[in-house]
């Protein structure tokens, strides 16, 4: 795949086939297979165990932030929406799916418990004391409306796309109909992200408040087996995810779609002119990507174990935008080593495991000079290099 | 007098140390004879007191009004006061070893020599005497001469309230002629007279004379009054002052109003489910309970099915169905009583209260728009600086809460090395505005000019420097939070009363809005700077053709905006602590302010935090426990206010709109 950001009004290729037309698209899946492929040979839970477990997750995570960074591009990259909010969706999808991690699990050790006495538990009271395992924190024991169905699996599952989903589609309907755009979206998605996060901080809203769901790397009906093995689930589906996702996109931007979503980023007006509702368009987009986010979360928060709602704050919706920034906005790849080198990098150099440098007169310490580093260095990715790292490819297809 | 409790003797120790303080000048205490002159006059009932003649000795105190008679009566009624036989005079001691006594003369405090307790008389008060000491205690510093210690003397009595202070504070009232002490000893006899007074008439004239009254003590005095307890009986027994009936189902839940009885021993227990299921269990015989098996009683109906075989048998305690509680609780009546019987009292009381429930309404109402303002004021301050960059130059400058940062550390610093705090504020707020005015154009020159035909970009960047800022200050200054403190007359707050204050640096904060919006206003409009500012705006190629330099324009008006918040971030820093994360907390905040304001107005920002501001406070009023939920419904609203008015309050209009 060759997308060209600077002039788009490239001559109109003759149809062919979807991946012969997208190469990238294929050098991308085989890469990821590979991929997938070495870790679980080298894994703990399955292979000869050079990668631990920790390592799996680390890794199985970066893919689920690279499926949202991909998300994140369509929609900034080739729609031209910088939106500061899909991490909400992001964390909403992780909620989802952890509502009916904690609560089967917890039933299935009340469960046990109570059934350890003569008489087995009535239905009022196993829930009841579900509710108050999991609200105790919150000093409530009541279970609240939202978790009536978590201990169903399918209606979850169902609301790890429903949520973010009907959220990205109503708040886009409002904000796309009034014509709202550029940098007011921005900050409107960011007033989203901020009310969402300040609204799961609440304890009473029925989410644990600032405890956030915790617990989630047990999965209900497979607590026997060791987390190394669970950890290589978890990442055979993030990168199952992340490779249907590409798919997706791949064939969501290519073809008409995507050269009028293209149309969109680069001018809104003369689109709207040409007959083509602009709105429908944007409020799609807006909407798959959001419910993809959702998916994303969804794989992401079992392997982190714990979801709050900082991680809904506002600012990683923003290193969202600045990882795909470093990758290089309007082709695909580029989020995604956006997403996983800056990832990596800041979890490798704030976690302790870089070396820290003496210069004789000042010791530099990663864990504090990391984010200043970030920092500076994307001031100067956005000024000198707006393709990003993804714009390096360009020179070698050139020269070859 | 009447009896007087050991509390006196605690307030008296409250009043002293203030008197101490507010011990009259030394010209005064010429004046008056000293303290053992005036014991020498009346030496023997000293010496030797008893009930009958110790009023002639507090006369005598009265009369002379000496220096140190309040610490002399206190410590004659505590038995600290010796009588040296040979010469008659008086003394303090404290003890040595052994024996050992030094004397301590009671008018200088000076050591008098040491002594044996053989060698002196500690004078012994008994009982009786000690509590007519203790109440002369309380009138006689109702009756001093000096004003400040007779208002301290009051607001002892107001602090801890007795019955038995009613006398000395009817005799005070009578000689004061202090209007406003009088007034407050008025007030404060009514206070007492309402809760203590012993006939009714008296009571309710004094509960009258409190309708009306919104501070805290009356109102708390009120209250005590109509405090209730819960009862029941078959029948409301005569001369019980009911508050109210409470009716079961409506006021009082059933199983409740049935357990209150069972508590009184009137019913029988109700087994819970929780007491069914461990009859059951205890009575697990093979497997099975009263022939049903174990593993079916997974639910209630087929536990209350076993619990009923049981029954039949015998072995449990019969359940309790609704109808059975329904009949108990149908012969009782459940109301509260008040703990006061007289009902005039409490009619009174309950009338004085409802009077005063407008009133503090309205008081609340001004305290909640007080805070608003204040609110607003600081949001304004935040936003004010974002206002000019991101309003008149489309300029979206994230580092924005970093400059506020800045400022604030500047404070930081500035008041580290210069200790007199209204000094470092003075040298402060310029340098904090040199400072970040400095760095607002750096980064202008270095990075945001290049970004101009990508506003979207200028975004990203600015947060790229927000972040390595943020870390910046981390590595400087560390994470833990920072002390900015206000000079002392920032320090305190204005009272309007019990119900409405408002802390000094808050108004301080308004005042210095105030100041911002009208220097800026100044500059925009009155200006060579503004007028060149408003047309780059406008259309920087026409302004650029007319002779004006838009780099240099963009350049200053960048570096004002930044510096402003940099001036902010001192206000801000003193109002709440400088951490590096202070400016991220109000970033969100203030683009919101610019953005529902109308991008490119003063006006529009100062409307938006108004507007932001109104809305915290107002939904805070009505959940106050919760400042998240507000947070989250005025973010909420403000999603909804850009759909209806997407170019904020103040729109601009016609070219300058730039769409």
């Amino acid at each position: 795949m060759k997308i060209d950001v600077s002039s788009p009004a490239a001559p109109a290729p003759v149809r062919r086939s979807f991946l012969r037309d997208n190469p990238s698209v294929l050098w991308f899946m085989g890469l990821l297979g590979l991929f997938t492929l070495g870790v679980t040979v080298l894994s703990e839970g399955m292979g000869v165990g050079v990668i631990s477990t920790s390592l799996v997750k680390v890794l199985g995570m970066t893919l689920c932030l690279c499926l949202i960074a991909v998300a994140m591009d369509v929609v900034w990259g080739y729609c031209g929406i910088l939106s500061l909010g899909h991490f909400a969706f992001f964390g909403l999808g992780g909620y989802a799916i952890g509502m009916w991690l904690m609560y089967a699990r917890t039933e299935i050790v009340i469960r046990d418990n109570l059934g350890r006495g003569t008489i087995p538990p009535t239905e009022a009271e196993v829930s009841e004391a579900v509710a108050a395992q999991i609200f105790g924190v919150v000093g409530s024991s009541e279970l609240p409306l939202i978790w009536s169905f978590a201990g169903s699996l399918p209606f979850q599952l169902a609301m790890v796309v429903l949520v973010p989903g009907l959220l990205a589609l109503v708040f886009g309907w409002l904000a796309f109909r009034s014509r709202v755009t550029g940098v007011y979206l921005s900050i409107l998605t960011q007033a989203m992200t901020l009310a969402l996060s300040l609204y799961l901080f609440q304890n009473d809203t029925g989410l644990r408040g600032n405890n956030g769901l915790s617990g989630l790397q047990n999965i209900p009906g497979s607590l026997h087996l060791p987390q190394s093995v669970i950890s290589v689930w978890f990442f055979w589906a993030s990168a199952f995810a992340l490779g249907a996702g590409y798919l997706l996109f791949a064939w969501v931007v290519s073809g008409k779609f995507g050269s009028v979503i293209k149309a969109i980023r680069d001018n809104e007006a003369r689109v709207r002119f040409l007959g083509y509702n602009v709105e429908g368009y944007k409020l799609f987009v807006f909407t798959l990507t959001g419910i993809i986010s959702g998916i994303a979360g969804a794989l992401y928060y079992p392997q982190a174990g714990i979801i709050n709602p900082a991680e809904i704050a506002p600012i990683a919706s923003i290193y969202l935008a600045v990882w795909v920034a470093i990758g290089g906005r309007g082709r695909l790849y580029g989020a995604v080593i956006g997403a996983a080198l800056v990832s990596l990098l800041s979890s490798w150099l704030t976690g302790g495991g870089a070396p820290n440098i003496d210069l004789g007169f000042y010791r530099i310490v990663w864990t504090d000079w990391w984010l200043v580093l970030l920092g500076l260095g994307f001031v100067l990715v956005t000024l000198f290099f707006p393709k990003g790292i993804g714009g390096l490819f360009d020179y070698l297809v050139r020269k070859s | 007098m009447t009896r007087l409790p050991r509390t006196a003797l605690f307030l008296a120790c409250l009043i002293l140390p203030l008197l101490l303080m507010l011990r009259p000048a030394p010209l005064a205490a010429q004046d008056a004879s000293p303290l053992q002159d005036v014991l020498q006059t009346v030496q023997e009932q000293v010496a030797s007191p008893s009930r009958a003649q110790v009023g002639t000795v507090l006369d005598a105190l009265q009369a002379a009004d000496a220096p140190g008679t309040p610490d002399f009566l206190t410590r004659w009624a505590a038995r600290e006061v010796y009588e040296r036989p040979e010469d008659g005079l008086f003394f303090y001691a404290a003890e040595g070893a052994g024996r050992d006594l030094t004397l301590i003369d009671i008018d200088t405090g000076a050591e008098a020599g040491t002594t044996t307790t053989r060698d002196v008389n500690q004078i012994r008060v008994n009982a009786g005497v000690r509590r007519e000491i203790e109440a002369a205690l309380v009138s006689f510093e109702l009756l001093a001469p000096d004003p400040a210690r007779r208002s301290a003397a009051l607001a002892s009595i107001a602090r801890s309230p007795e019955p038995d202070q009613i006398p000395a504070l009817e005799a005070a009232l009578a000689v004061e002629t202090d209007a406003a002490i009088a007034t407050r000893m008025a007030r404060l006899l009514d206070l007492l007279n309402a809760r203590f007074a012993s006939d009714s008439a008296t009571r309710v004239a004094a509960i009258d004379g409190l309708s009306g009254d919104i501070s805290t003590e009356a109102r708390r005095a009120l209250n005590q009054i109509l405090s209730t307890r819960s009862e029941f009986a078959t029948e409301i027994p005569e001369g019980t002052n009911v508050a109210r009936i409470r009716v079961v189902g409506e006021d009082i839940d059933l199983i409740a109003a049935y357990e209150r009885l069972s508590d009184a021993g009137l019913a029988q227990d109700r087994p819970g489910r929780n007491a069914i299921r461990d009859a059951l269990r205890a009575n697990v015989v093979d497997g099975e309970v009263a022939g049903i098996p174990v593993h079916r009683l997974h639910t209630d109906e087929m536990r209350r099915e076993a619990y009923r075989a049981l029954e039949e048998a015998g072995t449990v305690a019969p359940l309790v169905t609704t109808a059975d509680m329904e009949a108990a609780v149908a012969q009782q009546v459940f109301f509260d009583a008040y703990l006061e019987p007289d009902s005039a009292v409490t009619d009174a009381a309950r009338a004085a209260l409802d009077s005063t429930r407008a009133t503090i309404s309205a008081w609340q109402f001004l305290g909640i728009t007080l805070d608003a303002l204040s609110l607003a004021s600081i949001f304004f301050l935040a936003a004010i600086g974002l206002a000019i960059t991101f309003g008149v130059m489309r300029v979206i400058n994230m580092a924005h809460g970093e400059f506020i940062m800045m400022g604030a550390y500047t404070g930081y610093v500035v008041q580290t090395l210069i200790p007199d705090y209204t000094v470092s504020l003075v040298v402060a707020l310029p340098l904090a505005f040199a400072v970040t005015f400095a760095a607002g154009v750096a980064m202008e020159r270095l990075v945001i000019r290049h970004l101009y035909t990508r506003p979207l970009e200028t975004l990203l960047a600015t947060f790229g420097i927000s972040i390595a800022l943020q870390q910046l200050a981390k590595n400087i200054f560390g994470t833990q939070a920072r002390p900015l403190t206000a000079p002392d007359w920032l320090a305190g707050a204005i009272r309007f009363n019990d119900i409405v204050s408002i802390s000094t640096l808050r108004v301080g904060i308004f005042v210095m809005a105030i100041l911002f919006l009208l220097l800026l206003l100044f500059i925009l409009n009155r200006t060579r700077l503004g007028l060149e500012v408003r047309a780059v705006t406008q259309n920087p190629g026409m302004a650029a053709s007319m002779g004006i330099n838009p780099d240099r324009i963009n350049m200053l008006t960048f570096g004002l905006g930044s510096g402003i918040a940099g001036v902010a971030g001192v206000a801000i820093g003193m109002y709440a602590q400088v951490t590096s994360e202070m400016g991220a907390q109000y970033i969100v905040q203030s683009f919101m302010t610019v953005v529902v304001g109308g991008v490119g107005s003063v006006f529009g920002t100062l409307a938006g935090a108004g507007l932001i501001g109104a809305l915290q406070k107002g939904i805070e009023w009505f959940n106050p426990a919760n400042t998240l939920a507000a947070q989250t419904y005025m973010v909420l609203f403000i999603i909804l206010f850009i759909q209806f008015r997407p170019k904020g309050i103040v729109a601009l209009k016609g070219r300058a709109a730039g769409d």
